[in-house]
């Protein structure tokens, strides 16, 4: 029975460097995909792009390729990835001139792109998703729109022969059930199939999410050697089946109960997982164990796609303005409570226009959203944060100003003062109609 | 008892809506956490926080819940003020939501919080 092996090289664009390439060097894999574009990402990509045509791609995506490049050309590893971002096409020249500074000539990349649907969703009038509002609400103010393209041009450039394939906005699952449909010539409408193999790349795009990261607690859930966290893979059946496991003698662990908590990551209905290429169906999903740090995972499927596409759009929003200060030891929280009626006065008394204000402390409320218990000692430490949204930078600095006043002005014994001003480019999504999105693959050979 | 005696939890966000994962470390204890871990009992738990709707998924095969919270987000990870954007910390201050005991359902609920549905 043939199967595939497909390696997780990244969970978002800052992870880890080196499990990827414990991956290519011991993982047997046939495909290592990255996954390296949230989505925020794209629109700051492409206002660098906007002011450097040769950027606009992933800037880890140098070090990356570096990285694991020579590892995966020699053992025959084809990577896929989505650091391409706001400009694939920048994205295959860099990598081709590192293939060949690694004298890995002949090598064979390509770039996906037709996921920019800027002009054509700038000028329509449709309703938001996950928010409220029209897309007319920040046409003005749009940086970019990009839709999430399927595996489709993917699996088009494996078999145009692809060794890296460098896509901009793709569904992340995406990225890896195209090696799936290219390897197991899954047809385009066999729904279980598709939604099998969306299920193991939703397993998998976030990388050591399933392998033990972002689950120890201790005493209740511990993992063995976090700091040597092995990146997952897959092997994958012709049926879509597939065991879930990592590099033997890698931190971290596969159990039944970190693929329990992925398969939930960020799904809402789970009988209605809507990508590009399906809708899976994670309803009836069993886990089994197969041995030590192996899951093996069955029962997805999936139903006909959508008409629609999915599309991020990134806007200039607002601004937001923050200053945090320290109180410490007896009547700590009484002085950091008053720390904080001083500065709302203050932001009254100059005037300051700002929404969605907030008043915290650190340690005790501001990011805990469950009812404060009353009974609890007082903490030895806190620390206050007041942030707002503004129309401009110039009101944004004066929220982290007014807290740094506290120094001479407000409370005895206030400490480490900080504050910070930035520009917000929030993230909006709409549904356009697939038939007007046009996915392109183009090749460059180093 | 607090719902992390008996589950493990993981919070995901998409836009305004965040989901939070109630996962049993033991399959017999799922039932239970069906029964006593609502969605009206969530909704009030974090409430605090969020005007919107909350919705369940069951799956039994996983002995897992799934919420999803509507318009929890501050508007959206993008552009909310909030310390924590994405309400990463969400799971771990639903796994503090007091659960009766299984086996003690009376004397537990007398002790139940008044937020209790």
């Amino acid at each position: 029975m043939k199967i595939i092996r497909i390696g997780s090289g990244a969970g978002y664009s800052g992870d880890r460097i080196e499990p990827a390439l414990q991956l290519a060097e011991h993982g047997r894999l046939d495909y290592l995909v990255f996954e390296c574009l949230a989505e925020r990402t794209i629109a700051l990509a492409q206002q660098a792009r906007r002011a450097d045509p040769s950027t606009g791609y992933d800037p880890l995506l140098p070090e990356r390729m570096q990285t694991v490049l020579r590892a995966c050309v020699e053992r025959g590893v084809r990577v896929i990835t989505n650091m391409g971002a706001a400009n694939p096409q920048a994205a295959v020249r860099e990598t081709v001139r590192i293939a060949r500074s690694l004298g890995l000539e002949g090598i064979r990349v390509a770039a996906v792109t037709g996921d920019d649907v800027t002009q054509i969703v700038r000028n329509a009038d449709l309703p938001l998703v996950e928010t409220q509002g029209r897309v007319q609400d920040v046409a003005e103010r749009m940086i970019s729109a990009n839709a999430y393209l399927g595996a489709g041009p993917i699996v088009e450039a494996l078999q145009g022969g692809a060794d890296v394939v460098i896509t901009g906005r793709v569904g992340d699952p995406s990225m890896f059930l195209a090696p799936m449909i290219h390897e197991f010539n899954w047809a385009w409408d066999d729904w279980n199939r598709l939604g099998r193999g969306t299920l193991v790349g939703h397993l998998l795009e976030c990388a050591g999410q399933i392998t033990g990261g972002y689950f120890a607690d201790p005493g209740y859930k511990d993992v063995p050697d976090l700091a040597g966290l092995g990146f997952p893979l897959a092997e994958v059946a012709e049926t879509g089946e597939a065991v879930i496991t990592k590099v033997e003698g890698s931190g971290g662990q596969v159990t039944l109960a970190t693929c329990k908590e992925q398969i939930l990551y960020e799904v809402h209905d789970p009988a209605n997982y809507l990508q590009p290429d399906v809708i899976a169906d994670f309803s009836n999903v069993r886990l089994r164990n197969d041995g030590p740090d192996r899951v093996a995972i069955s029962g997805g499927a999936g139903r006909v796609h959508t008409d629609t596409l999915k599309v991020s759009i990134g806007y200039h929003d607002s601004y937001i303005g923050e200053g945090q200060m320290s109180y410490a030891g007896p009547g700590a929280l009484a002085r950091a409570q008053l720390a904080l009626h001083i500065v709302e006065a203050r932001l009254k008394l100059i005037g300051l226009k700002s929404t969605d204000l907030r008043f915290d402390l650190i340690g005790l409320n501001s990011v805990n959203r469950a009812p404060l218990i009353h009974h609890e000692p007082e903490p030895r430490e806190l620390r206050i944060r007041v942030a707002g949204r503004t129309r401009s930078l110039r009101e944004a600095m004066r929220i982290g100003n007014e807290v740094e006043t506290l120094y001479t002005n407000g409370p005895a014994g206030g400490g480490g003062a900080w504050k910070f001003a930035r520009e917000v480019i929030a993230v909006v999504s709409t549904l356009i109609d697939r038939q007007q999105v046009r996915p392109v693959v183009s090749y460059e050979v180093a | 008892m607090k719902l992390r005696e008996l589950a493990h939890s993981r919070a995901g966000d998409k836009g305004d809506v965040s989901n939070i994962s109630v996962i049993a470390y033991a399959p017999a204890d799922y039932a239970w956490l069906a029964e006593h871990v609502t969605a009206t009992r969530v909704l009030a738990h974090l409430g605090g926080i969020m005007p919107g709707r909350v919705t369940r998924f069951d799956l039994p095969q996983l002995g897992a819940l799934n919420f999803v919270l509507e318009g929890a987000l501050g508007g959206g990870v993008t552009r909310s003020t909030a310390h924590d954007q994405h309400g990463k910390s969400l799971s771990s201050s639903l796994l503090e939501l007091e659960i009766p005991e299984p086996g003690q359902e009376k004397v537990a609920s007398s002790t139940a919080p008044k937020t209790s549905s």
